[in-house]
């Protein structure tokens, strides 16, 4: 497993990395934490000319409060997502998301942001930023623009960044004293979601005010379950009425069938862990 | 001499929980690895391997590649075609058996995917890796042979044209013929109860954690080939009977090597076109694998259709078992892979008192990777299949599954037992082990947690699995092997060295990698000889050092390589009582051995082995006739094979809605015989019941319908870690063997033989009320909910696009060029 030869460079800002992918265009790569990309150059499904590494730009690194924004830097690994405070407080749901991310070396490892940009649809955390709503910031030649999470994933492995870009931070508006969880399914402890479920629940005297599902695995991007979210709109939160809004889970989605399961099985999947994901985040 | 005070209350070294000497250099990896060598001038090789199952090779141009910096020569199986022989196959089963030719690089035509087709040497690793993208293959498709049912019908393609057919040979053992037991027809037709059932042995594949490694050095007198293999020995042997080149010009070393499980019993292409390219070119030449190389390229396991048919009377009494097997061979036979199924023909009848047996396997060739022994080799196949057996007669019945096994095993009594397959079991007691097991699992109070779950109409449904086995070890006695036409025979042999300072060599013909031989047998020599643990070193797997033995699989290692080291210490310490005898001036009657001192019975005189060693050398005062060493050797030959058995318990919990399985408790109580070290023995059990279970719930060698392996990274390839496994409750009962010194049985494949069937038992267990009598292994969420809702599979799964690495090289977009993407 001996990736083909390439150029590296380990910029300090993201001026200089800028730079660096403005010159090389399409040929260049950028490594994050690697755990996607290292596999990819191993295996030889990629061999760009040069890799640029994010490591040593300590600006891309941490979680701040801006306003009424959370703002996480793109180069935070999982780990100190996981140990956030003001992540625990504000969106606990991509915390506990972050907590079923392979294991604690990959953790270490990979990056938020990286794993954002990677794209996989089976990855755990494209479904959380959609469900709370991130707004992705991104660099370019030209300055920055922000994408919304909506329209950041395009399809397998595609978002909406360009060659030459960066994505730099996520904001994402608070979650302060929602209910979260996230619901995995896989078949062995480091391996892929089949299907996971994000969901966040805001309850109002036994009733939910608001809630947001985002599922993961169910098509080429992940997909917002809104079907499930209107369902569940003035709706006292008891597992019975989570059980009826879940049948709404796999409207809109358009899962593939892989090794692991096939689309109807999938379809199941999703209403299944939909209705559990709510529950523990209503506290039904 | 002086009187030498023996220490009291020392701790006897057989049975003592040592933790292994050899551990700290093998868990940090500063040892010698085959691919931590580095020798001068060495080049790399790197296998350019067929992306395709089935082809006539039309052309290869490696113009190019030859001209890439680095690269020093690019060979193909034409160029090696009058040298490269064919790979090696010790077990013909059968007269008439066919065998296809096996080069170790194709020559005209690929049979499977992964196949060697060229080779690059060059001065770097990377260097060699770049020249394979260089190399151009024209391929022509040939219609492609992947179903072992339909590679038997007049009309399949064939594998091997030349052949004439896929089937390779057909086995066959009947008790009526045999003389052991009656006709089975007959006791089918009268049978007033039968179960038929066909199961499948899904292919697996041996994840061995170190990947295989050859560097051979054709500068010396010999040519030096270090290998991470199993069987350094038979390497030797082979690679001489292959080459013609002559043995005693070949020193194989198998130095630390990383697991195995049947996966490095082998003569792979690899180490033959190593050493041929080594000698082609005068310098030292090294190989390493990729894990996607081992995927697809390092033999497979299991692979089994198996069609059983059981009758019994009402009362549970069973008078006949049939068993049908289709055996998958993949593409070639390599060293032993016709013989896998045989291990197990022995072994269907398992602890039970049938009286009529019949037993047939068709071995078959397709286009796929070449299957052989993994951990077990054809005794968990059978295992498998007459526990899922037992349960569905119990279910039948509407019998209690353990009472059933009781009504109808032997009984601790009836040993030695002469079995319907013509097995003698030495001894036993599978009412111990069983009731022991009862006791640590909670089996009533399980058992009443089911019925209320099942009452209640829970989503979760807690099912209880039953494993009661046994499996014939120590491989083997030579004069069995020869009966089944095996290649060689299944002796063992080894020499202690004591030095002149009173330290022990013991030089072992079995071939450790990563089963603790080093402190097993340290502890062993030790009690024996009454000589300090620390004081024992062990030397094994250099055919220089120890030019005698057959190496290590099939449980066999302790059972007969041990026993061999006994034998020696016991020649050892026969020698030095002579020239103790001598030294205290006394006769050898008068002398007794124990704890390392011979003393003069009734006298406080004595003297210490090491005063003996050191007199030996120096020679200068020995009785007449007596060499000046201590020094003996011994080869054993076991007379009988050796019975471990045990009794598995497994609790699972079913999710109906997602079809998850979960293993809620897991007791194992086996017999090994007599234990040398329990912590070892503990680590055998846990590394096997993994093992089993995940062949029950996880794994599965996946292909697709042009043959590519789809299960070919452990992204696809499931192989569990410690976080999906359970606590294991394990003890044990210790019944002697009879049929050694030691007592021993053997202990490296007990777990994985035992669990496979108990974890599935225990999920058709919790199933069975809602009418499911069957899951495929893998018992995958997916099937299990199929099962669950008699929904059949939508589509033929794999080739589309998903999500998680695999999907990245089945079309999952990645390779296309996603755009910013991977960070």
């Amino acid at each position: 497993m001996i990736p083909a030869s390439f150029d590296y460079i380990a910029p300090t800002t993201v001026e200089e990395a800028m730079a660096a992918l403005d010159e090389a265009g399409e040929d260049a790569k950028i490594l994050a934490g690697g755990q996607s990309l290292l596999p990819v150059l191993r295996m030889r499904l990629a061999d760009p000319r040069l890799v640029v590494d994010l490591g040593r730009v300590p600006e891309l690194r941490g979680v701040r409060q801006e306003g009424d924004s959370l703002v996480i830097g793109s180069m935070t690994s999982h780990h100190e997502v996981l140990g956030d405070p003001l992540i625990r407080e504000h969106a606990k749901l991509l915390a506990l998301a972050t907590r079923t991310v392979a294991d604690p070396q990959v953790r270490h490892r990979g990056t938020f942001g990286g794993s954002l940009a990677h794209a996989d649809p089976a990855g755990d955390l494209p479904a959380p930023a959609l469900a709370l709503e991130a707004d992705m910031v991104i660099a370019g030649s030209s300055g920055r623009r922000v994408v919304p999470a909506s329209e950041f994933f395009v399809d397998y492995f595609t978002t909406a960044l360009q060659p030459n870009e960066l994505l730099v931070e996520v904001r994402m508006p608070h979650w302060t004293g929602w209910g979260a969880h996230y619901e995995k399914f896989n078949r062995v402890a480091q391996a892929w979601s089949v299907v996971g479920v994000a969901a966040a629940v805001r309850t109002e005297g036994g009733a939910i005010a608001e809630a947001r599902v985002g599922l993961t695995n169910m098509g080429p991007t992940p997909v917002r379950a809104t079907g499930v979210e209107q369902a569940l709109l003035g709706r006292p939160a008891t597992s019975e009425t989570i059980r009826e809004a879940a049948r709404h889970a796999a409207e809109g989605t358009s899962p593939t069938s892989d090794a692991s399961a096939d689309v109807d099985y999938r379809e199941h999947l999703a209403e299944v862990l939909t209705g559990r994901a709510l529950t523990t985040a209503a506290g039904a | 001499m002086t009187a030498i005070p023996t220490t009291p209350g020392t701790e006897p070294e057989l049975g003592r929980a040592r933790k292994r000497k050899e551990d700290a250099r093998l868990i940090t990896g500063s040892t010698r690895w085959t691919d931590n060598m580095a020798l001068p001038g060495m080049l790399h090789l790197a296998v350019l391997r067929s992306p395709i199952a089935h082809a006539r090779i039309a052309s290869i141009d490696a113009d190019e590649a030859r001209r890439m910096s680095g690269v020093q020569a690019v060979l193909t199986g034409r160029d090696l075609a009058d040298e490269q022989g064919s790979l090696p196959c010790a077990w013909p089963i059968t007269e008439d058996m066919k065998s296809p030719q096996a080069p170790p690089m194709a020559v005209d035509e690929v049979h499977f995917a992964g196949e060697v087709v060229a080779v690059v040497a060059a001065r770097s690793a990377a260097e060699a890796r770049d020249a394979l993208d260089a190399i151009d293959v024209d391929y022509e498709d040939l219609p492609v042979v992947l179903d072992m049912e339909s590679a038997l019908a007049d009309d399949s393609p064939l594998v091997h044209s030349d052949l004439g057919t896929n089937r390779n040979a057909t086995w066959t053992f009947d008790s009526a013929e045999a003389g052991t037991g009656g006709d089975v027809e007959q006791a089918l037709a009268d049978a007033e109860v039968r179960v038929e059932r066909t199961f499948r042995q899904q292919r697996l594949i041996p994840a061995f954690m170190e990947p295989r490694s050859v560097v051979v050095d054709p500068t010396g007198e010999q040519f030096t080939m270090w290998s991470a293999t199993q069987v350094p020995h038979i390497l030797r042997t082979m690679l001489a009977m292959t080459l013609g080149v002559p043995e005693q010009k070949i020193r194989v070393i198998a130095p630390d090597v990383g697991g195995g499980f049947g996966g490095k019993l082998q003569v792979t292409p690899e180490e033959v076109i190593t050493f041929l390219l080594a000698r082609r070119l005068g310098r030292p030449v090294k190989w390493t694998e990729s894990r996607s190389e081992t995927m697809v390229s390092a033999h497979h396991g299991r692979d089994q259709v198996q069609k059983l048919a059981l009758s019994a009377r009402r009362d549970g009494t069973v008078t006949g078992l049939k068993v049908e097997l289709l055996a998958d061979m993949g593409a070639y036979l390599r060293l032993v892979s016709p013989g896998v199924p045989i291990l197990g023909a022995l072994m269907f009848n398992s602890i039970y008192k049938f009286p009529a047996y019949h037993f047939t396997c068709t071995n078959v060739f397709t286009n796929k990777t070449p299957t052989d022994a993994y951990r077990g080799a054809g005794r968990p196949e059978a295992t498998f299949a007459i526990e899922r057996m037992m349960d569905e007669l119990a279910a039948e019945l509407d019998m209690d599954p353990l009472e059933l096994r009781r009504k109808n095993w032997i009984g601790r009594d009836e040993f030695p037992f002469t079995t319907i397959a013509g097995l003698t079991y030495d001894s036993g007691d599978y009412e111990a082990a069983t009731d022991r097991a009862l006791e640590l699992f909670g089996y009533r109070q399980l058992r009443e947690e089911q019925a209320r779950r099942r009452e209640q109409g829970d989503t979760v449904q807690l099912g209880i699995g039953v494993s009661t086995f046994t499996e014939m070890c120590g491989l083997a006695p030579s004069r069995v092997l020869g009966s089944l036409s095996y290649g060689a025979g299944g002796w063992e042999h080894a020499q202690i060295r004591v030095l002149p300072t009173g330290k022990v060599e013991v030089v072992t013909g079995v071939s450790p990698h990563g089963q603790g031989h080093v402190t097993a047998w340290s502890q062993i020599v030790a009690e024996r000889l009454g000589v300090p643990f620390d004081d024992v070193e062990v030397l094994h797997g250099d055919t220089q050092s120890s030019p005698r033995g057959l190496d290590t699989y099939g449980s066999r290692s302790l059972a007969v390589g041990g026993v061999a080291a006994v034998h020696a210490a016991d020649k050892v310490i026969e020698k030095a009582k002579t020239i103790a005898a001598h030294l205290l001036e006394c006769s050898e009657d008068d002398l007794e051995f124990s704890g390392g001192r011979f003393g003069v019975r009734g006298t406080d005189q004595g003297t210490g082995l090491a005063d003996v060693a050191l007199a030996a050398f120096a020679a200068h005062d020995l009785p007449e006739g007596i060499e000046p060493n201590l020094d003996a050797e011994a080869s054993f030959d076991p007379e009988n094979f050796s019975f471990p058995h045990g009794t598995h318990l497994c609790a699972t919990e079913v999710d109906t809605e997602t079809g998850a399985v979960r293993i809620r408790s897991y007791v194992c109580v086996d017999d090994v015989g007599t234990v040398v070290n329990p912590l070892i023995v503990e680590g055998q059990v846990h590394g096997g019941l993994a093992q089993g279970i995940a062949q029950a719930l996880y794994e599965e060698a996946v292909h697709d319908e042009d043959g590519t392996l789809t299960t070919a990274t452990f992204a696809d390839y499931l192989v569990p870690s410690a976080a999906d496994l359970p606590e294991f409750t394990t003890d044990r009962t210790e019944t002697r063997a009879t049929s050694n010194p030691l007592g021993v049985k053997g202990v490296g494949e007990a777990g994985t033989i035992a669990s496979t069937p108990a974890v599935v038992n225990a999920v058709v267990d919790a199933l069975r009320p809602l009418g499911v009598d069957d899951v495929e292994m893998p018992c995958s969420p997916q099937r299990v909910w199929r099962a669950i809702t008699g929904t059949r599979t939508s589509s033929d799964t794999a080739a589309e696009a998903g999500g998680g690495l695999g999907s990245m090289d089945t079309g999952g977009g990645f390779a296309a060029g996603s755009q910013g993407g991977s960070r």
